[in-house]
Protein backbone atom coordinates (compact mmCIF):
# COMPACT_ATOMS: atom_id res chain seq x y z
CA UNK A 1 0.00 0.00 0.00
CA UNK A 2 2.77 2.74 0.91
CA UNK A 3 4.48 1.26 -1.84
CA UNK A 4 1.53 2.57 -4.74
CA UNK A 5 1.05 5.84 -2.44
CA UNK A 6 4.68 6.68 -2.61
CA UNK A 7 4.27 6.08 -6.79
CA UNK A 8 1.08 8.74 -6.77
CA UNK A 9 3.10 10.81 -4.34
CA UNK A 10 6.19 10.54 -7.11
CA UNK A 11 3.74 11.33 -10.23
CA UNK A 12 2.19 14.20 -8.35
CA UNK A 13 5.59 16.14 -7.59
CA UNK A 14 7.07 15.31 -11.20
CA UNK A 15 3.49 15.08 -13.55
CA UNK A 16 0.95 16.55 -11.83
CA UNK A 17 1.89 19.57 -10.04
CA UNK A 18 4.37 20.69 -12.96
CA UNK A 19 1.77 20.32 -15.61
CA UNK A 20 -1.04 21.49 -14.35
CA UNK A 21 1.31 24.66 -14.02
CA UNK A 22 2.25 24.18 -17.38
CA UNK A 23 -1.08 23.81 -18.67
CA UNK A 24 -2.48 27.18 -17.02
CA UNK A 25 0.67 29.01 -18.95
CA UNK A 26 -0.56 27.18 -22.48
CA UNK A 27 -4.28 27.72 -21.66
CA UNK A 28 -3.11 31.22 -20.96
CA UNK A 29 -1.35 31.71 -24.17
CA UNK A 30 -4.06 29.97 -25.89
CA UNK A 31 -6.66 32.28 -25.07
CA UNK A 32 -4.84 35.07 -26.55
CA UNK A 33 -4.01 33.28 -29.84
CA UNK A 34 -7.87 32.08 -30.08
CA UNK A 35 -9.33 35.42 -29.69
CA UNK A 36 -7.24 36.93 -32.12
CA UNK A 37 -8.22 34.30 -34.68
CA UNK A 38 -11.59 34.24 -33.80
CA UNK A 39 -12.00 38.00 -34.37
CA UNK A 40 -9.41 39.27 -36.79
CA UNK A 41 -9.65 35.46 -38.55
CA UNK A 42 -5.58 35.34 -38.61
CA UNK A 43 -3.16 33.23 -36.86
CA UNK A 44 -1.03 35.45 -34.73
CA UNK A 45 2.62 34.06 -34.89
CA UNK A 46 3.56 37.10 -33.10
CA UNK A 47 2.06 36.16 -29.78
CA UNK A 48 5.01 34.37 -28.50
CA UNK A 49 7.22 37.41 -28.72
CA UNK A 50 4.47 39.44 -28.07
CA UNK A 51 4.19 37.69 -24.65
CA UNK A 52 8.71 37.70 -24.90
CA UNK A 53 8.08 41.41 -24.86
CA UNK A 54 5.70 42.22 -21.75
CA UNK A 55 7.70 39.47 -19.79
CA UNK A 56 10.43 42.24 -20.57
CA UNK A 57 8.51 45.19 -20.03
CA UNK A 58 7.78 43.63 -16.11
CA UNK A 59 11.32 42.26 -15.70
CA UNK A 60 12.83 45.57 -16.09
CA UNK A 61 10.31 47.20 -14.12
CA UNK A 62 10.86 44.22 -11.63
CA UNK A 63 14.62 45.21 -11.43
CA UNK A 64 14.11 48.35 -10.71
CA UNK A 65 11.78 47.92 -7.96
CA UNK A 66 13.91 45.38 -6.54
CA UNK A 67 16.66 48.09 -6.85
CA UNK A 68 14.35 50.84 -4.97
CA UNK A 69 13.96 47.93 -2.30
CA UNK A 70 10.17 48.08 -2.89
CA UNK A 71 8.90 43.94 -2.22
CA UNK A 72 5.63 42.19 -1.43
CA UNK A 73 7.38 39.43 0.10
CA UNK A 74 6.06 36.68 0.21
CA UNK A 75 5.02 36.89 -3.35
CA UNK A 76 6.89 38.02 -6.17
CA UNK A 77 7.90 41.15 -7.11
CA UNK A 78 7.17 40.71 -10.70
CA UNK A 79 3.33 40.71 -9.91
CA UNK A 80 3.65 44.50 -8.89
CA UNK A 81 5.28 45.07 -11.85
CA UNK A 82 2.75 43.17 -14.16
CA UNK A 83 0.35 45.79 -14.81
CA UNK A 84 3.43 48.10 -16.30
CA UNK A 85 4.02 45.04 -18.18
CA UNK A 86 0.81 44.63 -19.64
CA UNK A 87 -0.20 48.11 -20.29
CA UNK A 88 3.12 48.76 -22.48
CA UNK A 89 2.01 45.37 -24.08
CA UNK A 90 -1.28 46.95 -25.06
CA UNK A 91 0.77 49.91 -26.42
CA UNK A 92 2.52 47.50 -28.39
CA UNK A 93 -0.41 45.67 -29.81
CA UNK A 94 -2.54 48.84 -30.61
CA UNK A 95 0.62 50.43 -32.34
CA UNK A 96 1.26 47.15 -34.79
CA UNK A 97 -2.46 47.04 -35.29
CA UNK A 98 -2.52 51.12 -36.35
CA UNK A 99 0.24 50.51 -38.49
CA UNK A 100 0.40 46.98 -39.97
CA UNK A 101 -2.59 45.15 -39.28
CA UNK A 102 -5.18 48.22 -40.30
CA UNK A 103 -4.02 48.61 -43.21
CA UNK A 104 -4.46 45.07 -45.02
CA UNK A 105 -7.84 45.03 -42.69
CA UNK A 106 -8.99 47.97 -44.99
CA UNK A 107 -7.42 45.85 -48.18
CA UNK A 108 -9.64 43.47 -47.03
CA UNK A 109 -6.84 41.13 -47.40
CA UNK A 110 -6.54 37.22 -46.88
CA UNK A 111 -5.82 35.59 -43.69
CA UNK A 112 -2.53 34.13 -45.34
CA UNK A 113 -1.22 37.62 -45.71
CA UNK A 114 -2.20 38.93 -42.31
CA UNK A 115 -0.53 35.31 -40.90
CA UNK A 116 2.69 36.58 -42.74
CA UNK A 117 2.25 40.21 -41.44
CA UNK A 118 1.85 38.65 -38.00
CA UNK A 119 5.54 37.30 -39.23
CA UNK A 120 7.05 40.06 -39.46
CA UNK A 121 5.51 41.89 -36.65
CA UNK A 122 6.75 39.29 -34.72
CA UNK A 123 10.35 39.59 -36.16
CA UNK A 124 9.95 43.25 -34.85
CA UNK A 125 9.12 42.38 -30.97
CA UNK A 126 11.77 39.89 -31.11
CA UNK A 127 14.47 42.30 -32.31
CA UNK A 128 13.38 44.91 -30.13
CA UNK A 129 13.44 42.55 -27.01
CA UNK A 130 17.12 41.06 -28.03
CA UNK A 131 18.34 45.14 -28.03
CA UNK A 132 16.59 45.98 -25.05
CA UNK A 133 17.59 43.27 -22.65
CA UNK A 134 19.59 40.64 -24.38
CA UNK A 135 19.11 36.71 -25.73
CA UNK A 136 20.20 35.72 -22.18
CA UNK A 137 18.70 33.51 -19.42
CA UNK A 138 17.21 36.16 -16.79
CA UNK A 139 15.81 35.31 -13.12
CA UNK A 140 13.41 37.73 -11.89
CA UNK A 141 11.80 35.43 -9.20
CA UNK A 142 11.93 36.15 -6.09
CA UNK A 143 9.98 36.11 -2.26
CA UNK A 144 9.47 33.02 -0.85
CA UNK A 145 10.47 30.20 -3.64
CA UNK A 146 8.16 27.58 -2.05
CA UNK A 147 4.49 26.88 -1.11
CA UNK A 148 5.41 23.26 0.14
CA UNK A 149 8.93 21.66 0.20
CA UNK A 150 9.36 17.91 -0.45
CA UNK A 151 11.46 17.66 3.32
CA UNK A 152 8.49 19.58 5.35
CA UNK A 153 6.04 17.36 3.05
CA UNK A 154 8.28 14.25 4.37
CA UNK A 155 8.25 15.36 7.53
CA UNK A 156 4.53 15.57 7.95
CA UNK A 157 3.02 12.39 6.17
CA UNK A 158 6.20 9.90 6.92
CA UNK A 159 6.29 8.97 3.39
CA UNK A 160 9.52 8.07 1.32
CA UNK A 161 8.70 10.51 -1.47
CA UNK A 162 7.92 14.38 -1.18
CA UNK A 163 5.97 16.58 -2.74
CA UNK A 164 6.89 20.44 -3.96
CA UNK A 165 4.70 22.92 -4.95
CA UNK A 166 6.49 26.19 -5.95
CA UNK A 167 4.93 29.57 -5.43
CA UNK A 168 5.16 30.32 -9.29
CA UNK A 169 3.24 27.20 -9.57
CA UNK A 170 0.26 28.40 -7.28
CA UNK A 171 0.39 31.71 -8.57
CA UNK A 172 -0.04 30.00 -11.96
CA UNK A 173 -2.79 28.35 -10.96
CA UNK A 174 -4.48 30.86 -8.99
CA UNK A 175 -3.92 33.26 -11.40
CA UNK A 176 -4.85 31.20 -14.45
CA UNK A 177 -8.43 30.61 -12.80
CA UNK A 178 -8.97 34.32 -12.02
CA UNK A 179 -7.86 35.56 -15.76
CA UNK A 180 -10.35 32.84 -17.14
CA UNK A 181 -12.97 33.59 -14.93
CA UNK A 182 -12.69 37.33 -15.74
CA UNK A 183 -12.41 36.42 -19.65
CA UNK A 184 -15.33 34.27 -19.93
CA UNK A 185 -18.01 36.47 -17.33
CA UNK A 186 -16.72 39.20 -19.74
CA UNK A 187 -17.47 37.30 -22.63
CA UNK A 188 -20.93 36.14 -21.75
CA UNK A 189 -22.48 39.07 -19.77
CA UNK A 190 -20.81 42.52 -21.13
CA UNK A 191 -21.46 44.45 -23.64
CA UNK A 192 -18.26 44.65 -25.34
CA UNK A 193 -17.73 41.03 -25.02
CA UNK A 194 -21.30 40.19 -26.58
CA UNK A 195 -19.71 42.68 -29.48
CA UNK A 196 -17.04 40.67 -29.65
CA UNK A 197 -18.50 37.11 -29.76
CA UNK A 198 -21.62 38.17 -32.36
CA UNK A 199 -18.26 39.80 -34.21
CA UNK A 200 -16.68 36.71 -34.20
CA UNK A 201 -19.60 34.89 -35.28
CA UNK A 202 -21.40 36.97 -38.06
CA UNK A 203 -18.98 39.83 -39.40
CA UNK A 204 -21.45 40.78 -41.50
CA UNK A 205 -24.68 40.53 -39.18
CA UNK A 206 -22.48 42.78 -36.57
CA UNK A 207 -22.29 45.64 -38.96
CA UNK A 208 -25.56 45.35 -40.07
CA UNK A 209 -26.05 45.86 -36.22
CA UNK A 210 -24.48 48.93 -35.54
CA UNK A 211 -20.94 47.01 -34.03
CA UNK A 212 -17.91 48.94 -34.55
CA UNK A 213 -15.54 46.59 -35.95
CA UNK A 214 -12.67 48.87 -34.94
CA UNK A 215 -13.68 48.58 -31.43
CA UNK A 216 -13.99 45.04 -31.29
CA UNK A 217 -10.47 45.24 -32.42
CA UNK A 218 -9.27 47.43 -30.11
CA UNK A 219 -10.51 45.48 -27.29
CA UNK A 220 -9.21 42.31 -28.45
CA UNK A 221 -6.02 43.44 -28.85
CA UNK A 222 -6.25 45.09 -25.01
CA UNK A 223 -7.34 41.85 -23.88
CA UNK A 224 -4.58 39.73 -26.07
CA UNK A 225 -1.56 41.86 -25.22
CA UNK A 226 -2.82 41.29 -21.49
CA UNK A 227 -3.30 37.44 -21.60
CA UNK A 228 -0.06 37.51 -23.83
CA UNK A 229 2.05 39.36 -20.90
CA UNK A 230 0.56 37.25 -17.60
CA UNK A 231 1.29 34.29 -19.49
CA UNK A 232 4.56 35.08 -20.16
CA UNK A 233 5.19 36.45 -16.86
CA UNK A 234 3.75 33.13 -14.99
CA UNK A 235 6.07 31.15 -17.11
CA UNK A 236 9.07 32.97 -16.71
CA UNK A 237 8.50 32.98 -12.87
CA UNK A 238 7.93 29.26 -12.80
CA UNK A 239 11.16 28.65 -15.51
CA UNK A 240 13.53 31.75 -16.14
CA UNK A 241 13.00 34.21 -19.09
CA UNK A 242 14.86 33.57 -22.33
CA UNK A 243 13.39 35.39 -25.64
CA UNK A 244 14.01 32.13 -27.44
CA UNK A 245 12.19 30.04 -25.20
CA UNK A 246 9.25 32.06 -25.67
CA UNK A 247 9.49 31.94 -29.24
CA UNK A 248 9.49 28.34 -29.21
CA UNK A 249 6.85 28.30 -26.83
CA UNK A 250 4.47 29.37 -29.82
CA UNK A 251 4.16 26.03 -31.01
CA UNK A 252 2.67 24.01 -28.14
CA UNK A 253 0.65 27.36 -27.96
CA UNK A 254 -0.87 26.91 -31.58
CA UNK A 255 -0.91 23.11 -30.62
CA UNK A 256 -3.06 24.34 -27.76
CA UNK A 257 -5.76 26.23 -29.29
CA UNK A 258 -6.16 23.95 -32.50
CA UNK A 259 -6.50 21.29 -30.49
CA UNK A 260 -9.39 22.73 -28.60
CA UNK A 261 -10.98 24.60 -31.79
CA UNK A 262 -9.22 27.80 -33.02
CA UNK A 263 -11.81 30.56 -31.92
CA UNK A 264 -12.92 28.63 -29.19
CA UNK A 265 -11.86 30.40 -25.99
CA UNK A 266 -13.27 26.79 -23.54
CA UNK A 267 -11.49 24.48 -26.20
CA UNK A 268 -7.91 26.89 -25.95
CA UNK A 269 -8.45 25.93 -21.93
CA UNK A 270 -8.52 22.48 -22.42
CA UNK A 271 -5.92 22.46 -25.08
CA UNK A 272 -3.32 23.89 -23.02
CA UNK A 273 -3.99 21.01 -20.32
CA UNK A 274 -4.38 18.04 -22.80
CA UNK A 275 -0.64 19.13 -24.84
CA UNK A 276 1.37 20.04 -21.23
CA UNK A 277 0.05 17.05 -20.20
CA UNK A 278 0.87 14.93 -23.38
CA UNK A 279 4.46 16.42 -23.15
CA UNK A 280 5.02 16.37 -19.38
CA UNK A 281 3.90 12.69 -19.48
CA UNK A 282 5.73 10.98 -22.29
CA UNK A 283 9.07 12.93 -21.51
CA UNK A 284 9.08 11.67 -17.63
CA UNK A 285 10.76 9.07 -16.45
CA UNK A 286 9.22 6.10 -14.92
CA UNK A 287 11.78 4.41 -13.52
CA UNK A 288 10.98 5.07 -10.05
CA UNK A 289 7.48 5.24 -10.36
CA UNK A 290 6.96 1.35 -11.49
CA UNK A 291 9.99 0.12 -8.77
CA UNK A 292 7.33 2.12 -5.94
CA UNK A 293 3.90 0.51 -7.61
CA UNK A 294 5.54 -2.79 -8.89
CA UNK A 295 5.83 -5.70 -6.61
CA UNK A 296 9.35 -6.18 -5.07
CA UNK A 297 12.53 -7.34 -7.96
CA UNK A 298 10.05 -6.05 -10.54
CA UNK A 299 11.84 -2.58 -11.18
CA UNK A 300 12.53 -2.36 -14.24
CA UNK A 301 16.24 -1.72 -15.28
CA UNK A 302 16.44 0.99 -17.86
CA UNK A 303 14.68 4.72 -17.27
CA UNK A 304 11.34 3.82 -18.95
CA UNK A 305 11.11 7.08 -20.57
CA UNK A 306 8.99 7.22 -23.58
CA UNK A 307 11.10 10.29 -25.21
CA UNK A 308 14.32 12.26 -24.20
CA UNK A 309 12.51 15.89 -22.88
CA UNK A 310 14.48 17.26 -25.54
CA UNK A 311 11.80 16.16 -27.70
CA UNK A 312 9.16 17.68 -25.97
CA UNK A 313 8.12 19.45 -28.94
CA UNK A 314 7.69 16.86 -31.10
CA UNK A 315 4.86 15.80 -28.72
CA UNK A 316 2.74 19.11 -29.58
CA UNK A 317 3.84 18.94 -33.00
CA UNK A 318 2.60 15.08 -33.53
CA UNK A 319 -0.72 15.80 -31.60
CA UNK A 320 -1.04 18.89 -33.51
CA UNK A 321 -1.09 17.13 -37.36
CA UNK A 322 -3.01 14.67 -35.60
CA UNK A 323 -5.60 16.60 -34.54
CA UNK A 324 -5.56 18.48 -38.43
CA UNK A 325 -5.85 14.98 -39.97
CA UNK A 326 -8.52 13.37 -38.28
CA UNK A 327 -10.48 16.92 -36.50
CA UNK A 328 -9.56 20.05 -38.14
CA UNK A 329 -11.88 22.11 -36.36
CA UNK A 330 -10.13 20.79 -33.29
CA UNK A 331 -12.32 18.80 -30.04
CA UNK A 332 -14.31 21.07 -29.04
CA UNK A 333 -15.39 22.53 -32.45
CA UNK A 334 -13.57 26.18 -33.38
CA UNK A 335 -13.77 27.37 -37.32
CA UNK A 336 -11.51 25.29 -39.63
CA UNK A 337 -8.29 25.91 -40.14
CA UNK B 1 -50.68 55.05 -56.06
CA UNK B 2 -50.74 58.43 -53.73
CA UNK B 3 -49.35 61.46 -54.47
CA UNK B 4 -47.38 62.20 -51.36
CA UNK B 5 -43.66 61.39 -51.50
CA UNK B 6 -42.84 57.88 -50.50
CA UNK B 7 -40.74 57.84 -47.05
CA UNK B 8 -37.94 55.63 -48.83
CA UNK B 9 -36.72 56.19 -52.28
CA UNK B 10 -34.49 54.41 -54.43
CA UNK B 11 -34.19 56.26 -57.84
CA UNK B 12 -32.90 55.41 -61.21
CA UNK B 13 -30.55 53.11 -59.18
CA UNK B 14 -27.71 51.85 -61.74
CA UNK B 15 -24.57 49.98 -60.40
CA UNK B 16 -22.93 46.50 -60.12
CA UNK B 17 -20.43 44.57 -57.85
CA UNK B 18 -17.82 44.77 -60.71
CA UNK B 19 -17.20 46.08 -64.56
CA UNK B 20 -20.93 45.48 -65.50
CA UNK B 21 -24.27 46.89 -64.24
CA UNK B 22 -26.78 44.65 -62.97
CA UNK B 23 -29.30 47.32 -61.92
CA UNK B 24 -30.17 49.64 -64.92
CA UNK B 25 -32.32 53.13 -63.91
CA UNK B 26 -34.79 51.26 -61.32
CA UNK B 27 -36.86 52.62 -59.45
CA UNK B 28 -38.45 51.62 -56.22
CA UNK B 29 -40.23 53.33 -53.21
CA UNK B 30 -41.97 52.41 -49.85
CA UNK B 31 -44.24 54.60 -47.98
CA UNK B 32 -44.92 54.59 -43.81
CA UNK B 33 -47.02 51.54 -42.72
CA UNK B 34 -46.95 50.27 -46.17
CA UNK B 35 -45.52 46.76 -47.69
CA UNK B 36 -43.79 46.97 -51.22
CA UNK B 37 -42.43 43.83 -52.70
CA UNK B 38 -39.80 43.48 -55.25
CA UNK B 39 -40.65 40.09 -57.23
CA UNK B 40 -39.14 38.82 -60.33
CA UNK B 41 -37.07 35.87 -62.12
CA UNK B 42 -33.99 34.43 -60.69
CA UNK B 43 -31.08 37.11 -61.46
CA UNK B 44 -33.39 39.96 -61.79
CA UNK B 45 -31.54 41.80 -59.49
CA UNK B 46 -34.05 42.10 -56.61
CA UNK B 47 -31.56 41.64 -53.95
CA UNK B 48 -29.07 43.56 -55.56
CA UNK B 49 -31.86 46.22 -55.45
CA UNK B 50 -32.16 45.89 -52.09
CA UNK B 51 -28.32 45.95 -51.32
CA UNK B 52 -28.19 49.29 -53.36
CA UNK B 53 -31.11 50.88 -51.17
CA UNK B 54 -28.80 49.72 -48.17
CA UNK B 55 -25.67 51.35 -49.41
CA UNK B 56 -24.10 47.54 -49.77
CA UNK B 57 -23.56 48.62 -53.59
CA UNK B 58 -21.54 51.24 -55.27
CA UNK B 59 -23.76 53.01 -57.16
CA UNK B 60 -22.48 54.40 -60.89
CA UNK B 61 -25.57 56.33 -60.74
CA UNK B 62 -29.07 57.38 -58.86
CA UNK B 63 -29.95 58.13 -55.36
CA UNK B 64 -31.66 57.27 -52.23
CA UNK B 65 -33.77 58.94 -50.05
CA UNK B 66 -34.93 58.58 -46.69
CA UNK B 67 -37.51 61.05 -45.30
CA UNK B 68 -36.66 63.73 -48.17
CA UNK B 69 -33.10 63.72 -47.34
CA UNK B 70 -30.86 61.96 -49.86
CA UNK B 71 -28.54 59.47 -47.79
CA UNK B 72 -26.88 58.07 -50.89
CA UNK B 73 -23.33 58.55 -49.71
CA UNK B 74 -23.67 57.06 -45.75
CA UNK B 75 -22.60 53.70 -44.81
CA UNK B 76 -25.17 50.49 -44.17
CA UNK B 77 -24.25 51.18 -40.44
CA UNK B 78 -25.16 55.03 -41.40
CA UNK B 79 -28.19 54.49 -41.93
CA UNK B 80 -28.79 51.72 -39.47
CA UNK B 81 -28.34 54.71 -37.01
CA UNK B 82 -30.86 56.68 -39.78
CA UNK B 83 -34.09 53.79 -38.87
CA UNK B 84 -33.01 51.81 -41.47
CA UNK B 85 -32.98 48.06 -40.29
CA UNK B 86 -32.01 44.92 -43.21
CA UNK B 87 -32.71 41.30 -42.65
CA UNK B 88 -29.97 39.76 -45.34
CA UNK B 89 -31.62 36.37 -47.26
CA UNK B 90 -28.64 34.08 -45.43
CA UNK B 91 -26.74 33.78 -42.25
CA UNK B 92 -28.54 36.38 -40.64
CA UNK B 93 -28.57 35.32 -37.00
CA UNK B 94 -25.55 34.65 -34.67
CA UNK B 95 -26.17 30.93 -34.39
CA UNK B 96 -23.70 30.66 -31.48
CA UNK B 97 -25.52 33.35 -29.28
CA UNK B 98 -28.72 32.46 -27.68
CA UNK B 99 -32.11 33.98 -28.92
CA UNK B 100 -32.16 36.63 -25.98
CA UNK B 101 -28.46 37.67 -26.96
CA UNK B 102 -29.10 37.83 -30.78
CA UNK B 103 -31.86 40.84 -30.40
CA UNK B 104 -29.64 42.64 -28.01
CA UNK B 105 -27.24 42.74 -30.40
CA UNK B 106 -29.90 43.99 -32.50
CA UNK B 107 -30.53 46.82 -29.71
CA UNK B 108 -27.01 47.50 -29.74
CA UNK B 109 -27.01 50.87 -30.89
CA UNK B 110 -29.28 51.78 -28.90
CA UNK B 111 -28.19 53.35 -25.19
CA UNK B 112 -31.27 53.13 -23.90
CA UNK B 113 -33.59 50.75 -22.29
CA UNK B 114 -34.70 48.12 -24.64
CA UNK B 115 -36.62 45.92 -22.81
CA UNK B 116 -40.01 47.23 -23.43
CA UNK B 117 -38.80 46.76 -27.86
CA UNK B 118 -37.94 43.09 -26.73
CA UNK B 119 -41.14 42.54 -24.57
CA UNK B 120 -42.66 43.70 -28.42
CA UNK B 121 -40.91 41.44 -30.04
CA UNK B 122 -41.65 38.28 -27.50
CA UNK B 123 -45.34 39.15 -28.29
CA UNK B 124 -44.74 39.81 -31.88
CA UNK B 125 -42.90 36.04 -32.07
CA UNK B 126 -44.14 34.45 -28.67
CA UNK B 127 -41.92 31.13 -29.76
CA UNK B 128 -39.14 33.07 -29.15
CA UNK B 129 -39.80 34.05 -25.57
CA UNK B 130 -39.94 30.08 -25.01
CA UNK B 131 -36.69 29.75 -26.62
CA UNK B 132 -34.77 33.04 -25.23
CA UNK B 133 -31.85 30.70 -23.95
CA UNK B 134 -31.47 28.27 -26.84
CA UNK B 135 -28.58 29.35 -29.64
CA UNK B 136 -29.99 30.81 -32.81
CA UNK B 137 -28.14 27.73 -34.32
CA UNK B 138 -30.27 25.29 -32.92
CA UNK B 139 -33.79 26.43 -33.94
CA UNK B 140 -35.67 25.34 -37.00
CA UNK B 141 -35.95 27.51 -40.07
CA UNK B 142 -39.26 29.42 -39.38
CA UNK B 143 -37.90 30.17 -36.12
CA UNK B 144 -34.51 31.39 -37.20
CA UNK B 145 -36.22 33.55 -39.76
CA UNK B 146 -38.47 35.11 -36.79
CA UNK B 147 -34.92 35.16 -34.78
CA UNK B 148 -33.86 37.60 -37.89
CA UNK B 149 -36.91 39.59 -37.73
CA UNK B 150 -36.69 40.25 -34.17
CA UNK B 151 -33.23 41.01 -34.25
CA UNK B 152 -33.94 43.66 -36.96
CA UNK B 153 -36.78 45.52 -34.84
CA UNK B 154 -35.08 45.78 -32.04
CA UNK B 155 -33.84 49.45 -33.78
CA UNK B 156 -36.85 50.27 -33.36
CA UNK B 157 -36.46 51.48 -37.45
CA UNK B 158 -38.51 52.94 -39.66
CA UNK B 159 -37.78 50.93 -42.18
CA UNK B 160 -37.39 47.04 -42.22
CA UNK B 161 -35.76 45.51 -45.50
CA UNK B 162 -36.07 41.90 -46.12
CA UNK B 163 -34.73 39.87 -48.47
CA UNK B 164 -36.56 36.53 -48.84
CA UNK B 165 -37.93 36.63 -45.50
CA UNK B 166 -39.58 32.85 -46.45
CA UNK B 167 -36.92 31.17 -48.35
CA UNK B 168 -36.71 28.03 -47.32
CA UNK B 169 -39.82 27.54 -44.51
CA UNK B 170 -43.20 25.43 -44.89
CA UNK B 171 -46.05 26.72 -46.41
CA UNK B 172 -47.70 27.10 -43.35
CA UNK B 173 -44.91 29.31 -41.34
CA UNK B 174 -44.70 31.26 -44.63
CA UNK B 175 -48.06 32.30 -43.99
CA UNK B 176 -47.42 32.89 -40.30
CA UNK B 177 -44.27 35.29 -41.35
CA UNK B 178 -46.60 37.12 -43.68
CA UNK B 179 -48.82 37.70 -40.81
CA UNK B 180 -46.47 39.23 -39.14
CA UNK B 181 -44.95 41.09 -41.71
CA UNK B 182 -48.54 42.52 -42.12
CA UNK B 183 -48.94 43.05 -38.39
CA UNK B 184 -45.12 44.77 -38.28
CA UNK B 185 -46.15 47.38 -41.09
CA UNK B 186 -49.05 48.13 -39.65
CA UNK B 187 -47.47 50.09 -36.66
CA UNK B 188 -46.37 52.34 -38.85
CA UNK B 189 -43.00 50.85 -40.36
CA UNK B 190 -42.23 50.62 -44.20
CA UNK B 191 -41.65 47.23 -45.06
CA UNK B 192 -39.47 46.77 -48.54
CA UNK B 193 -39.11 42.96 -49.27
CA UNK B 194 -37.89 40.81 -51.82
CA UNK B 195 -40.15 37.25 -52.63
CA UNK B 196 -39.36 34.15 -54.22
CA UNK B 197 -43.27 33.57 -53.18
CA UNK B 198 -44.05 36.13 -55.76
CA UNK B 199 -47.85 35.08 -55.68
CA UNK B 200 -48.09 35.18 -52.05
CA UNK B 201 -46.08 38.09 -51.40
CA UNK B 202 -48.00 40.47 -54.30
CA UNK B 203 -51.13 38.98 -52.13
CA UNK B 204 -50.32 41.29 -49.33
CA UNK B 205 -47.99 43.90 -50.88
CA UNK B 206 -49.50 47.78 -51.45
CA UNK B 207 -46.76 47.97 -53.77
CA UNK B 208 -45.37 45.40 -56.42
CA UNK B 209 -42.14 45.92 -58.31
CA UNK B 210 -41.10 43.19 -61.23
CA UNK B 211 -37.65 43.79 -62.11
CA UNK B 212 -36.43 41.83 -64.80
CA UNK B 213 -32.45 41.71 -65.63
CA UNK B 214 -32.36 45.08 -63.11
CA UNK B 215 -35.12 47.12 -64.84
CA UNK B 216 -38.62 47.59 -63.90
CA UNK B 217 -40.90 46.04 -65.86
CA UNK B 218 -43.77 46.48 -64.21
CA UNK B 219 -44.88 48.87 -61.20
CA UNK B 220 -48.53 49.04 -59.51
CA UNK B 221 -50.35 47.91 -56.50
CA UNK B 222 -49.94 44.43 -55.17
CA UNK B 223 -53.78 43.93 -56.44
CA UNK B 224 -53.62 45.14 -60.04
CA UNK B 225 -50.29 43.29 -60.54
CA UNK B 226 -52.51 40.18 -59.42
CA UNK B 227 -54.66 41.36 -62.17
CA UNK B 228 -52.54 41.85 -64.68
CA UNK B 229 -52.55 38.81 -67.08
CA UNK B 230 -49.39 39.83 -68.35
CA UNK B 231 -47.55 39.75 -65.15
CA UNK B 232 -49.53 36.55 -63.88
CA UNK B 233 -49.13 35.02 -67.30
CA UNK B 234 -44.84 35.33 -66.99
CA UNK B 235 -44.37 35.86 -63.35
CA UNK B 236 -47.01 34.49 -61.41
CA UNK B 237 -47.48 30.67 -63.49
CA UNK B 238 -51.16 31.65 -65.12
Amino acid sequence: MDGILNALILLSNFVIVPGIAYGSQLAIGALGVTLVYGILRFSNFAHGDTMAFGTMATVLLTWALQSWGVSISPFPTALLALPFGIICTILVCLAADRWVYRFYRREKAAPVVFLIASIGVMFVLNGLVRFIIGPDDQRFADGERFIMKAREFKRLTHFNEGITIKTSQGLTVVTAAIVVIALFWFLKRSRAGKSMRAFSDNEDLALLSGINPERVVMITWIIAAALATIAGVLYGLDKSFKPFTYFQLLLPIFASAIVGGLGNPLGAIAGGFMIAFSEVTVTYAYKKFLAYALPGDWAPQGLVQLLSTDYKFAVSFVILVLVLLLRPTGIFGGKAV
Amino acid sequence: MNGAEDYLIGEHLTGGYGGANILHDCNIGVGRGEIAVIVGPNGAGKSTAMKAVFGMLNLREGSVRLDGKDITGLTPQARVAKGMSFVPQNHNVFTSMSVEENLEMGAFIRRDDFTDTLGQVFDLFPILKEKRRQAAGELSGGQRQQVAVGRALMTKPKVLMLDEPTAGVSPIVMNELFDRIIEVAKSGIAILMVEQNARQALRIADKGYVLVQGRNRYTDTGAALMANPEVRKAFLGG
